[in-house]
């Protein structure tokens, strides 16, 4: 038995990708699903810390009028080892924004392999597929993939509390003022 | 030899892992590739080290032999490339093998009640009895995670 080429397909659909590294790693995401690039500085100014149990990768939240876009540690998330980040992506009706090291190109890609069935545990949330490009590999990360529901439920239950406690603080600073 | 033994005769690839020697039923097997570049990304799931390419295919590399012979490779050469079967089709799969394979005809003597689920049978040649692999059991699929899932119910955990 020989291992029969891919099936020809009809012309390819390109789809325009941002190519990026976390901790050395290379990476891609659809450039549709980025709503906006921010240098780490920018954005740490209007950023909460917030801490949720379990969610180490978590660590701030900005608010947008009765939005939160909690920022994920990239490599906190794919378990690399750490690295300080310096841009983050707000990712389009995710409610999550994600930090990074750095861009490396903006791409085409032209194929997406559905990530092979061996792979079979936390990284089928993170990942849509492969893609072969300039002689490497490179996963195609799943914007919806960096918050689980139940992660996103936890974080916003523990940032109602956090604003709750504001407000009861102020509320104590105004009558004893 | 009678016409009924004939018929018996399947037909293996014998690989090698280290010093020891298994089968594969030889309709399971592609081809045999030379040392190529591994891929790797983060991921979870153990024993697949990353994916390789092949004829426009990507294909992930899983690393059996800690568990058939307790130890990582030391030395590798080549990747044998295999099917592997899972509920929704079937896709590739790429071993790390230490040397060259063999293709045999062999007479398979199923496994029994206490071999391990990774033993699909048994067949002798030259000497030596050989497991035959049955590799949708040995490399990782849904079905594991499946099994991991209801071992954390039946001990009251969470996944």
């Amino acid at each position: 038995m020989r291992l029969a080429a891919p099936a020809k397909s009809s012309p390819a659909r390109t789809e325009q990708i941002i190519l990026f590294r976390i901790s050395g790693q290379l990476f891609a995401l659809s450039s549709a699903s980025v709503q906006e690039v921010r240098g780490v500085d920018s954005l740490w100014g209007a950023a909460t810390e917030i801490s949720a149990p379990g969610l180490r990768k978590v660590s701030h939240v900005v608010r947008r009028g009765d939005q939160s876009l909690f920022i994920v540690n990239g490599a906190l998330h794919f378990g690399l080892p750490p690295s300080p980040g310096t841009l983050v992506f707000v990712l389009r009706k995710t409610g999550t924004a994600l930090l990074v090291d750095g861009i490396e190109k903006m791409t085409t890609m032209t194929r997406l392999q559905a990530l092979p069935q061996s792979f079979c545990h936390e990284e089928r949330n993170w990942y849509r597929g492969l893609t072969a490009l300039d002689q490497t590999v490179v996963p195609v990360v799943h914007p919806e993939g960096f918050l689980s529901p139940e992660e996103a439920a936890l974080l916003e239950e523990v940032l109602a509390s956090m604003e709750s406690d504001h407000e009861v603080a102020t509320e104590g600073a105004d009558s004893a003022g | 030899m009678t016409v009924s033994a004939e018929l018996e005769l399947l037909s293996f690839v014998l690989l090698r892992l280290g010093d020891r020697r298994f089968a594969v039923a030889a309709g399971q097997i592609a081809e045999l590739v030379a040392p190529t570049r591994v891929f790797r990304f983060p991921h979870r799931t153990p024993k697949i080290e990353g994916v390789i390419q092949r004829r426009g295919r990507i294909i992930p590399v899983c690393d059996v032999a800690e568990e058939l012979i307790g130890k990582s490779l030391q030395s590798r050469r080549f990747y044998l490339l295999a099917l592997r079967r899972y509920r929704a089709g079937t896709e590739w799969v790429a071993i790390p093998v230490t040397g060259e394979c063999e293709l045999i005809n062999a007479e398979m003597t199923g496994a029994g009640e206490s071999d391990a689920p990774h033993v699909a049978g048994w067949l002798s040649h030259d000497g030596d009895v050989i497991e035959v692999l049955n590799l949708d059991a040995l490399t990782p699929g849904p079905e594991e995670r499946l099994g991991e899932a209801a071992a954390h119910r039946a001990m009251g955990e969470q996944p």
